[in-house]
């Protein structure tokens, strides 16, 4: 009698499973299936690691252009470019002095693709930092720092830093006569509280800048030890903690419920799409949904659908994917009409002059021409606390997801940059006409000139304006609005005189082509 | 009295610690702080001990046709040698602002970086520079000069043969 069931056949089995094996990798790997219906688009977002730190539906307003011009997508974009672009060079980098040099000529002459690929490296550097500094006007003005986004606009500053110092680290690395000149003005930067501490005589004691310096550089000179630390802290120990604090940036964006929008937001949405509100629910319904525990924000779907959202997948992750792609556009396009510099090879007893940060340094640099402590860490540090410290003093709600949202708003802006830019210029325009105490008064102590130039009169006359708006608007968000703006003027002004209108010996030219022949 | 203030206490006011959490406290505390120590003591390895630069002193013999108030330069070096009828002298050419390398000149010394002018005994009269250029100390045998470039002297320290 024939057995109910086939006999086993292990080697037939082993065929089919080994015939199988491939779907079954795949369909291991991606557990939930194509993302087609709703469902399975869900488990696409929340059974993956990676892009479960996006929710699983997004709300209409945050994917609309004017909402964050994918601002923060572009900087993780260009992040995204000089980590591959960069791990290609090290390839062939050599961090060790002259040797440095030469790889640098080797990637810009010899290596296939080399000089391509630096240059993306460097245009997406330059793009990282351009776009992280718009992305925090954009949160800033929209007002969207506010609670529950308090610490992640913390953490949004700690990641500014982090990408200007992995932008200044990478400018020492070609070791040419830029780079050179620009890390020796950097470490004394570093070193600059000696301006105070010598001035009260206690350097000898406590010596905060020198241990700065020391750090950074291993050494008392710029030589083979500041070469690989900073090289370790460009390719290493910088990225290390921006990937850190980036990946608790956006899960804090999911977790804070999403971009901040205004309340009125599914109305206005509406309106522009022509259409009635959708209610999910064609009743009250009889129970809260107690979701405060999970999701911070009001508690959602009380007497109203939680709805106007758009499954992620595909909506919002083609619109960041699109942004990716617009990024790699730009630096490529930048990268083949546009080539990396390099200069002569670094000498240690020529500096370059005039010997110039990079631009986004170029307005520290204009004020540290006035004192080299407040210009380098003074003022630089009073703006980062003042940053900061804009969600925790803004306590108001109006205006929230809105662009130049809350009292004053674009009017107070528009007076707001006409003041800023004119006073920067007007002291700038002063201090180069007329020159500074040191002038006026050769034996100044230096600790007046320290608390008392064009950089701190500029800060004073900025906190002055901003009281005055908050004062005249009766709202701290006006203050925050005169003061962002003001130090956006600031910067601007700064860094053009900085990068235009600076020649040799840091004096002040209308033109580089007036500059004298030496 | 006691058994009142007992009665008395809310449901909400913090109880007295068991002495497990005490315990547990200790030891997250315990941890935390041998954590900071490790860190302090593991900056102790970038802090370099013995700096890696070149010797700071140096011989040069001055030219003869060296006139009193021009700046000699030796190759190499960030020093500006001076000779007058009352002896040799030298002054540091590390600007004192950030570090560039000042020019010498006839009026003083120059620095390329932000403007900062200084006098020919090294005062300072224009710019953001703090403090005057340093004068090294400097020793003369046998028309060879020794100069020291980590050494500072008073301003107007010169030495005759």
């Amino acid at each position: 009698m024939m057995p109910a069931t086939e006999p086993k056949d292990a080697l037939r089995e082993f065929r089919q499973n080994l015939r199988a094996a491939p779907k079954r990798m795949l369909e291991t790997a991606f557990r939930s299936g194509p993302p087609r219906t709703d469902r399975s688009r869900s488990t696409f977002v929340f059974g993956n690691v990676f892009l479960h730190l996006h929710s699983v539906r997004t709300h209409r307003w945050s994917l609309r252009w004017l909402t964050t011009a994918g601002l923060g997508i572009a900087t993780l974009a260009a992040f995204l470019i000089t980590l591959v672009t960069g791990v290609l060079l090290m390839f062939y980098y050599k961090p060790y002095p002259d040797a440095a040099y030469q790889s640098i000529k080797d990637i810009h002459f010899v290596v296939p693709t080399g000089r391509f690929i630096r240059n993306i490296h460097r245009w997406a550097a330059n793009g990282m930092v351009i776009a992280v500094i718009l992305h925090m006007a954009r949160v800033f003005y929209t007002a969207a720092y506010r609670r529950p986004r308090e610490f992640n606009w913390l953490i949004g500053m700690a990641l500014l830093v982090v990408t200007l110092g992995l932008s200044f680290t990478g400018y020492l690395l070609p070791w040419d006569q830029l780079a050179y000149w620009a890390i020796t003005i950097g470490t004394n930067i570093a070193q600059s509280p000696r301006e105070i501490t010598d001035a009260l005589g206690i350097t000898e004691y406590f010596d905060p800048g020198g241990l700065q310096r020391l750090l950074l550089l291993g050494s008392d000179t710029v030589g083979a030890e500041a070469l690989i630390r900073f090289y370790l802290l460009h390719v290493m120990l910088l990225p290390l903690v921006l990937a850190a604090l980036l990946a608790v940036h956006f899960w804090r964006v999911r977790k804070d419920g999403g971009l901040a929008r205004p309340a009125d937001a599914d109305e206005i949405l509406a309106r522009e799409r022509h259409e009635e509100t959708y209610p999910v629910f064609a009743e009250l319904p009889q129970k809260t949904y107690h979701l405060a525990a999970i999701v911070r924000g009001r508690t959602p779907a009380v007497g109203r659908g939680p709805e106007n959202t758009v499954p992620s997948m595909p909506h919002l992750f083609y619109a960041e994917l699109g942004v990716l792609m617009v990024t790699i556009c730009i630096c490529l396009l930048l990268s083949i009409c546009w080539d990396a510099p390099l200069k002569e090879l670094a000498n240690p007893n020529v500096p370059e002059n005039p010997a110039k940060a990079p631009w986004y340094f170029l307005g520290l640099q204009e004020m540290v021409s006035f004192s080299a402590f407040m210009g380098g860490i003074g003022i630089p540090t009073i703006v980062l606390a003042g940053l900061g410290l804009i969600p925790y003093l803004d306590r108001e709600s109006e205006g929230t997801g809105r662009w130049f949202g809350g009292p004053g708003g674009w009017p107070l802006v528009r007076f707001s940059l006409v003041f800023g830019f004119s006073a920067a210029i007007l002291i700038e325009a002063f201090a180069i006409r007329f020159g500074w105490l040191r002038e006026w008064f050769p034996n100044i102590h230096q600790l007046v000139i320290t608390v008392l130039n064009p950089g701190t009169v500029l800060t004073a006359v900025y906190a002055a304006f901003s009281i005055g708006a908050m004062r005249r608007y009766n709202s701290t968000r006006a203050g925050a609005l005169a003061l962002f703006t003001c130090f956006l003027c600031g910067f601007a002004v700064l860094t053009v005189i900085g990068t235009y209108f600076r020649g040799p010996n840091w004096q002040f030219f209308w033109s580089p082509s007036d500059w004298p022949v030496h | 009295m006691t058994t009142q203030a007992t009665a008395k206490q809310s449901r909400l006011d913090p109880e007295p610690m068991p002495r497990r959490d005490w315990l547990g406290l200790g030891a997250l505390w315990t941890m935390g702080a041998s954590f900071l120590f490790a860190a302090v003591g593991m900056m102790r390895l970038p802090k370099a001990a013995v700096l890696p630069s070149p010797s700071k002193k140096f011989k040069v013999a001055l030219p003869e046709t060296l006139a009193a108030g021009e700046p000699f330069v030796p190759p190499g070096r960030a020093v500006a040698l001076f000779r007058d009828p009352e002896g040799v002298y030298a002054i540091s050419l590390v600007c004192t602002h950030l570090g560039c390398i000042v020019k010498p000149g006839a009026e003083g010394f120059e620095c390329p970086c932000h403007g900062s002018r200084f006098a020919p005994d090294g005062e300072v009269r224009k710019g953001p520079a703090p403090k005057p250029l340093p004068w090294l100390k400097v020793s003369v045998s046998g028309g060879v000069v020794t100069v020291d470039e980590g050494a500072v002297a008073p301003q107007g320290t010169k030495v005759s043969a």
